[in-house]
């Protein structure tokens, strides 16, 4: 079964066309790369999945719903979660608030006045949100501010607070820049692991290679705004138009 | 206790202490002494303590928790306390209705003028509400004179009508407003040595309310819905990702300081039944952000001692004069005294504000998260000093 | 309605546009340039408006001679003051200083301005750049309340009126010069000279950024900071003295609006509010957005003082520009002419 169908989604800013007629299909349960030179449109893509950007034209459906034209968080509400690039946490509050949020959200929805229940008596949301940290190795680190963390661990925090929500839908936005290569692996494993044990369906963006190609079901390449090829990753390697697209012989 | 945490309950014991024993230490001074002028233990300032306390905790709910900084929330003072007027003037002079309804009146107010000023942020959103605020003070100084008695005020008369206790005149006098028969002027002054200690129902009844605002803010500040709000202000955007929509968040937020600040319209008017339109100017919006940044921003017990600090320094500096001055610096030779006297003036008795305005830079300037965060500060870089030792 | 009356509106209310104008621009320069929120900028429009008070003071400190021809009520010699200009320079010369005290005090104003701007920038506001916006707030309202305050120790709670010269006393009968009936739209002269007085000064201030290499520097530093900052260029030196003109901007309007409006201690906040409105209608960081803000609102408050209108809507008067900026608010998020992300987080 399909968990995300994209067709036809155009973008442009100004003179440029950032996304031209993007057609994308996501099985469920499978984890979906998008890779692609730089400036190819991937964040792009990414923004319009989440509410960020709304595109010019073309759909976005979502387990038979469209998620085009819905606020942020109906649609994250709706199940999908995404882990942002440049760390996007709660830099005032502690690691283990900024994990309890997402888990609230899950829990409560999109607003509920609970103004009078102490935070410390959630232990159902905290021991949650504690096994996610652990999960991801960051088990001693959830009374540290956010802001005192390095930036290898704010991005792991970004995706701590990405699977406390077990969304339907995770996306990724290069989840292991600016980690160490013991990180990444590690990252990889959770992913894996993760992925297997929930059927998780998720869309990954990395420049790295090794992150892909280790996590991914399926592969789509990107360039200059439109998708050239989507194939299984053994397909990939040794694909003419990829090997184009990242040397930039294209044309 | 109370669900509260350990040291929240302490802390909620603490305030209970103050509060209650302020009448004694407010007065360290012997009566007639000479420093008997430093002395703040009667009524009449102390009522305004808490009563501003309570403002300024309400105000801390939204700008300390969401960022939102409001520049009208004298306009909710304002509506609360003409609401409690009219309660005093139609129902009864029983103080309960009317500071009950002061606050439900702001709540109404602070829904409608938060629901709209939340569609923007940042500085758009101080100025809408400022806006707000100024409107309000315009229209009630003029076309609204019927029901806030224009520039002259609202206030209780003789032959109000109040319909519940039909309370007309005592022996001639309009009555004064009272909890169920108990006048909120009543004192009962205690000599204890050379010291007098005053006792006041309208102050302890004050107090009483101060104590209930101060708990539900813990409640509010410790609760899932507070570290909402305090997410608001620390990444709205990010927020909107995680699945909360913001804006019931804050109007939430918006709404209950709202209230809050109808309260102590309420007590105000309880206190002295007189409400004018200068109450909702934004000087007075601009007070409340004043003792807030003061005692620091964001803190349970910041807003509550610098709307105190603000109160005590108006009070003990307007009052200051040259002959005072004179007489304190009578030591010195006369040269020196007059050059004192002369330095000091501008600072004291109608100066009052300029201090006010140093005072304020200085805290801004040096002291980012107000005394409390100071105290914080130095309190951490102690202790950690000694852990670093070890 | 007449249109004369309706001309006659438009005049009334160029005037107060022109000072909100003028300090809204200032306002805008600071906050686009330096990034702060400047809530001191109407003090130092009450600032500027002391000037010319102060200079008034001084051109008119007189010595005082015994006539001992003349007695006076108590029989004694008539005491005569006579101001040291008129001594020095000869009393028709001296009296017709005194006269222009005001246009003269425009000179004395500029570097007073410009030497307080540099001094509060290098001094306080510098500290305050990656502050919150809430701290400059703060920190500036703080230093409004005390230059206020200073100025009030020294000169009095009261309105101290200060005159335009002679040659500007009277009105011009605006009506007959565009075909209406003599005496129907009349515009006092000095407030025609302060409307052209403060065209002069927008347009010097939009010839400056436009024109020079200065101002070339400090429009790419309001587009974009940062990188202007990564080009080598000293912003800061540059930042300082954009803060200085915008001082003396602010005390120019001031020092004009005297003869309009005697001025006392509080008139700084008094304007700083309605300024800070016209700002956030104008968009923030838009110059244009500020200078035509202040004009649409000056005129708009001077339609609703009109009887017809107050008959009609009671109260309207007093709270148009507040109703206006409400409404342009939600209709235009970011005001007239703003742009996006400015002052939102």
């Amino acid at each position: 079964m399909d968990a995300l169908e994209v067709r036809g989604v155009n973008k442009r800013f100004g003179g440029l066309q950032a996304l031209n007629d993007v057609n994308l299909t996501v099985e469920e349960g499978r984890i979906h790369a998008i890779i692609g030179p730089n400036g190819a449109g991937k964040s792009t893509l990414l923004n319009c999945f989440v509410g960020r950007l709304t595109p010019d034209s073309g759909t976005v459906m979502f387990h038979g719903q469209n998620l085009l034209g819905k606020q942020p968080h109906q649609i994250n509400q709706a199940g999908v979660s995404r882990v942002f690039q440049t760390p996007e946490i709660f830099s005032d509050l502690t690691v283990l608030e900024n994990v309890m949020i997402p888990a609230l959200a899950h829990r409560d929805g999109i607003f509920e006045f609970n103004a009078f229940k102490p935070l410390r008596k959630e232990t159902d949301i905290k021991q949650r949100a504690i096994d996610v940290l652990e999960d991801l190795g960051m088990e001693d680190k959830v009374d540290m501010m956010a802001s005192s963390m390095s930036r290898g661990d704010k991005r792991r925090l970004e995706m701590a607070m990405g699977l406390v929500q077990e969304p339907k839908l995770l996306l990724l936005d290069e989840p292991t820049a600016g980690m160490s290569r013991a990180d990444t692996n590690n990252t990889i494993d959770v992913l894996r692991h993760i992925g297997d044990s929930r059927g998780l369906t998720m869309i990954i963006i990395e420049h790295d290679m090794h992150v892909v190609f280790s996590l991914a079901d399926r592969i789509s390449v990107l360039a200059q705004g439109t998708v050239i090829v989507e194939d299984a990753p053994e397909n990939i390697k040794g694909n003419v138009k990829v090997q184009e697209a990242y040397l930039g012989g294209a044309h | 206790m109370l669900g509260l945490s350990r040291n929240d309950f302490l802390l909620l014991l603490f305030v209970l202490l103050l509060v209650a024993a302020a009448p004694m230490f407010l007065n360290p001074f012997p009566e007639g002494s000479e420093f008997a002028q430093f002395n703040a233990g009667y009524p009449d300032l102390m009522q305004r303590f808490v009563i501003f306390g309570i403002f300024a905790i309400g105000f801390n709910i939204l700008f300390g928790l969401t960022g939102y900084l409001s520049f009208g929330h004298a306009a909710f003072l304002g509506a609360g306390s003409y609401a409690g007027v009219w309660m005093l003037k139609l129902l009864t002079i029983n103080v309960i209705p009317a500071i009950v309804v002061s606050t439900l009146v702001a709540g109404v107010f602070s829904l409608i003028i938060g629901y709209i000023s939340l569609r923007r942020s940042g500085i758009y959103f101080s100025i809408l509400t400022l806006a707000f605020a100024q409107m309000s003070f315009a229209l009630a100084a003029s076309v609204l004179t019927p029901i806030t008695g224009g520039e002259t005020g609202l206030q209780t008369a003789l032959h109000d009508p109040r319909i519940l206790d039909g309370a007309g005149s005592v022996g001639g006098n309009i009555p004064a407003p009272s909890l169920f028969g108990l006048e909120m002027r009543h004192s009962w002054q205690v000599n204890v040595g050379d010291w007098l200690w005053t006792f006041n129902v309208g102050y302890y009844l004050s107090a009483f309310v101060l104590m209930i605002a101060f708990y539900i803010a813990i409640r509010i500040f410790r609760s899932p819905f507070g570290m909402m709000l305090k997410a608001v202000k620390s990444n709205n955007q990010r927020l909107s990702y995680t699945g909360i929509s913001p804006r019931p968040y804050t109007l939430a937020a918006f709404v209950i300081s709202g209230m809050y600040a109808g309260l102590a319209g309420g007590l105000m008017v309880a206190m002295d039944p007189l409400a004018g339109a200068e109450r909702m100017q934004w000087t007075a919006s601009g007070e409340v952000v004043l003792m807030t940044i003061l005692g620091g921003v964001g803190t349970l017990i910041g807003p509550v001692l610098g709307a105190g600090l603000i109160k005590y320094f108006e009070n003990i500096f307007s009052k200051i004069n040259d002959n005072l001055l004179h007489q304190w610096f009578a030591f010195m030779p006369d040269g020196l005294e007059d050059f004192m006297v002369t330095i000091i003036h501008p600072f004291v008795g109608k100066g009052w504000h300029l201090t006010l305005g140093l005072m304020f830079m200085l805290v801004v300037i040096f002291l980012p998260g107000g005394l409390i965060g100071g105290l914080t500060g130095l309190y951490n870089r102690v202790f950690r000093r000694r852990s670093k030792a070890r | 309605m007449e249109l004369s009356a309706l001309l006659l509106q438009v005049l009334n209310g160029l005037d107060k546009g022109s000072a909100y104008a003028l300090i809204a621009l200032g306002l805008t320069l600071i906050f686009g340039t330096l990034g702060v929120v400047n809530f001191a900028h109407g003090a130092l429009f009450m600032i500027g408006a002391f000037c010319a008070v102060t200079l008034q003071k001084i051109l008119t400190t007189s010595f005082i001679t015994l006539d001992e021809t003349k007695t006076d009520f108590l029989g004694k010699p008539l005491k005569i003051k006579t101001p040291y200009v008129e001594e020095w320079f000869g009393q028709t010369a001296g009296q017709a200083i005194i006269d222009w005290a005001v246009p003269l005090a425009i000179l004395f104003a500029i570097p007073v301005m410009l030497l307080i701007g540099f001094i509060m920038e290098r001094g306080l506001i510098k500290h305050f750049y990656k502050r919150p916006h809430a701290d400059q707030i703060l920190v500036t309202f703080g230093l409004a309340i005390v230059l206020q305050e200073i100025i009030k120790a020294y000169f009095g709670a009261n309105q101290i009126p200060v005159p335009a010269p002679e040659a500007f006393i009277g009105s011009l009968d605006f009506g007959s010069l565009v075909g209406f009936d003599p005496g129907v739209v009349i515009y006092p002269y000095w407030r025609v000279v302060y409307f052209v007085f403060a065209m002069i000064i927008i347009a010097a201030v939009f010839a400056f950024l436009q024109f020079t290499t200065f101002g070339m520097v400090v429009r790419a530093g309001m587009a974009d900071r940062e990188t202007v900052g990564l080009l080598g260029i000293n912003i800061d030196k540059r930042f300082t003295i954009m803060f200085g003109i915008a001082a003396a901007v602010a005390g120019l309007a001031g020092v004009m609006y005297t003869p309009i409006n005697p001025p006392n201690y509080h008139m700084g906040m008094d304007f700083l509010v309605i300024s800070f409105v016209v700002v956030v209608v104008g968009g923030m960081g838009s110059l244009g957005g500020a200078v035509l803000a202040g004009f649409i609102l000056g005129i708009l408050e001077s339609f609703a003082s009109m009887r017809e209108v107050i008959e009609f809507i009671p109260g309207i008067n007093q709270v148009v520009i507040y109703l206006a900026a409400i409404v342009i608010l939600l209709a235009r998020p970011r005001g007239l002419l703003g742009r996006k992300g400015v002052m939102e987080s």
